[in-house]
């Protein structure tokens, strides 16, 4: 037998094609989730309930699905700018949580004290980690030849061990009964409601500029464009004068500084201390946003809440139907997977050819 | 003096599953492919294997059971690498996402149960050699399985033909495709090889090494095993020397922590993470960066016609 499936490249691509496929991919990987589903002896049409309409509907939950989104969303237009750049930082969960880290020391810090700078100044610990915990790898690949994959990721581990270590140790809240987290932040260090009884925070709204300004640099500036060439073609953007090294160098601070700026925001606007976990696999779960929104800043918008809403209806299935959240993080690969397929069935048309070895 | 050959042997049994891994995935690269999915891979070997053993009653079913799986893994990979041409790195991502999620789906029922040792394989005579005998030549079968595996990589690779075609696809698939050469078949053996042996991997850990099942319990092997592939730049003795060092700085901190030697536990856990780092900047600053990757790896093949 042989492979007789072949690529042909398309001529055009219509735009309704290239906005259509992430919707088809996620289609598929629906369907799919919900064989699993069912595979596992329970009710495709309850989860879907569960996972998709109740997030939707229910103005509690809605508001979770912001909230939830906006990591996700800082942390992915980070990622689009390194991934645009064919540059791979796949340790953006490691930069979430050296930012909350930080974010929260400084917290931790000016605990009991208050003041309008207390919060501006665990944003810029919070990005500044993210940023400098980023460099790492940007640094080891433009000095020594290092592939960043394999750096990136392997920080995450120490991310998470080094968070273990102060919330069990320095940090440990001395009235918190033994338990490996820190003190409860003051009112002051803590992300406000921005409506009387609602939990939306200002985090949210960080996000949607970020969001803003993506789309600004990649349209009208020359870094922007510069980013792109890059990817695209990094012989000719060597050619133009871009520079390799710094462009790799800016791409993962850009990226470092919107990851840990996320890492602040969920201390001090969610969890309110630093306590193990608090990452979440966020920072892995944002790859996919950005991918499911083909890149763009747009598309990293609205993927983002399409993920929230499938990870707080995760939440409730954990809880009314008895789901585990595996499922969700399995469905979340395979997502990853449809949506590569569809961007290449995007670029290429398969032909079936019939023919001899 | 006496507790050598116990210490010899915690650092092949450390050592093991992270080499019969980076083997794997050797062959892959060779190839031409980056597999960034063996971490995936191996913890669902893991999951599978232990499931199967506790099912069957069998730790040697087990094994196997969990091969098969990480085969069936990459066999996904495989297909949208090859067939749709997908980003390999993206790729290999979401199949890492994915086995950790279907990992925790299969492994669910079989957290915690314990399973017993399998029995140990004794090489008459050689075993009876003082100090090193007993830790060289007294082990579970897969440890002798993965010296095979060694000897069969190595010369499979150097010295069949099979092995000079799968090099070739690897340095160049254009080239190779020019020749003649079933560029998208060998890939696929590479592949699924690759596959099979994380598979192996992780039940080796959740079988011999650890013997229970615990969610996420490859912690990251699956990545040091391609470090350890990098590290190796195309040379099988500079793979089993890097897997059995990490074999080595395994135990040692493990040693260390249940010695309190003042250091916090979370340090001496970082330092496999941190040792990979620092063996691949050793590899850069002793002059031989990028060296030995495949020509053609990780770029996907679009053949025209």
């Amino acid at each position: 037998m042989s492979f007789n499936i072949a690529l042909v490249p398309r001529r055009e691509i219509s735009l309704v094609r290239q906005m259509l496929t992430p919707f088809l991919a996620l289609v598929v990987a629906l369907l799919i989730g919900g064989l699993i589903v069912w595979l596992m002896g329970r009710s495709p049409v309850k989860a879907f309930d569960v996972f998709l309409r109740e997030p939707l509907t229910d103005p509690w939950a809605l508001q979770e699905v912001l909230l939830k989104s906006t990591p996700l969303m800082l942390i992915s237009i980070g990622l689009i700018f390194c991934f645009r750049a064919n540059r791979w930082n796949i340790g953006a969960e490691g930069q979430f949580l050296l930012g909350g880290i930080l974010g929260g020391g400084v917290a931790i810090a000016t605990h009991g004290m208050a003041g309008p700078w207390i919060l501006p100044l665990m944003m810029l610990a919070g990005a500044l980690g993210g940023m400098l915990y980023a460099a790492i790898p940007a640094v080891l690949r433009n000095r020594f030849g290092i592939s960043e994959i394999l750096t990136s990721l392997m920080l995450v581990y120490v991310a998470e061990l080094l968070l273990d270590y102060l919330v069990r140790g320095p940090w440990r809240d001395p009235k918190g009964f033994n338990f490996p987290q820190s003190v409860p932040f003051s009112d002051a260090a803590q992300l406000q409601p921005l409506f009387e009884g609602g939990r939306l925070h200002a985090g949210f709204v960080l996000a949607l500029l970020a969001v803003l300004v993506a789309i600004l640099v990649f349209r009208r500036s020359l870094f922007g464009f510069a980013v792109k060439a890059s990817g695209e073609a990094p012989r000719a953007a060597n050619f133009a004068g871009f520079n390799e090294m710094r462009i790799t160098l800016v791409v993962f601070l850009i990226s470092g500084a919107l990851a840990g700026l996320a890492g602040m925001i969920e201390v001090s606007g969610q969890v309110g201390q630093l306590r193990p976990g608090f990452g979440q696999g966020l920072g892995f779960t944002a790859i996919i946003v950005a991918f499911l929104g083909r890149l763009s800043p747009v598309g990293a918008m609205l993927s983002s809440f399409v993920i929230a809403v499938l990870l707080i209806g995760a939440e409730s299935a954990q809880v009314s139907l008895k789901l585990p959240f595996d499922l969700t993080r399995f469905f979340m690969g395979m997502l990853l997977i449809t949506v590569l397929a569809g961007e290449s069935l995007n670029r290429y048309r398969l032909e079936f050819r019939r023919e001899a070895a | 003096m006496e507790m050598l050959p116990f210490i010899l042997a915690t650092v092949f049994t450390a050592a093991t599953p992270l080499l019969i891994a980076a083997l794997g995935e050797h062959v892959t690269e060779r190839a031409g492919v980056l597999n960034l999915g063996v971490e995936g891979m191996m913890i669902v070997g893991a999951a599978t294997g232990f499931a199967a053993a506790v099912l069957t009653d069998s730790s040697v079913f087990g094994i196997f059971a969990g091969a098969l799986a990480g085969m069936a893994l990459s066999a996904v990979f495989a297909l949208m690498v090859l067939v749709f041409a997908t980003n390999q790195v993206a790729t290999g991502l979401a199949l890492t996402i994915m086995g950790l999620g279907l990992a925790g789906l299969i492994g669910q029922g079989f957290v915690g149960q314990p399973r017993a040792a399998l029995p140990p394989v004794q090489i008459p005579l050689l075993s009876e050699i003082p100090v090193l005998g007993k830790a060289l030549f007294t082990g579970d079968f897969v440890f002798f399985l993965s010296l095979a595996l060694i000897g069969l990589v190595a010369w499979g690779l150097n010295r069949t033909r099979f092995g000079l075609l799968l090099r070739a696809v690897g340095e160049n698939h254009g080239s190779a495709h020019a020749l003649g050469l079933p560029v998208k078949r060998i890939r696929l053996v590479a592949i699924l090889f690759g596959g099979l042996l994380a598979g192996l991997a992780g039940a080796y850990l959740s079988l011999i090494y650890t013997r229970f099942w615990s969610p996420g319990m490859s912690a990251g092997r699956g990545w040091i095993a391609l470090a350890l592939v990098v590290f190796a730049g195309g040379h099988v003795w500079r793979l089993v020397l890097g897997a059995y060092l990490f074999g080595g700085i395994t135990v040692a901190q493990l040693h260390a922590q249940a010695g309190a030697i003042g250091l916090p536990s979370q340090f001496l856990s970082a330092l496999p993470y941190l040792m990979t780092i620092a063996a691949l900047l050793f590899l850069s600053i002793s002059g031989r960066k990028g060296a030995g990757a495949a020509g053609s790896l990780g770029q996907p093949f679009v053949p025209e016609r």
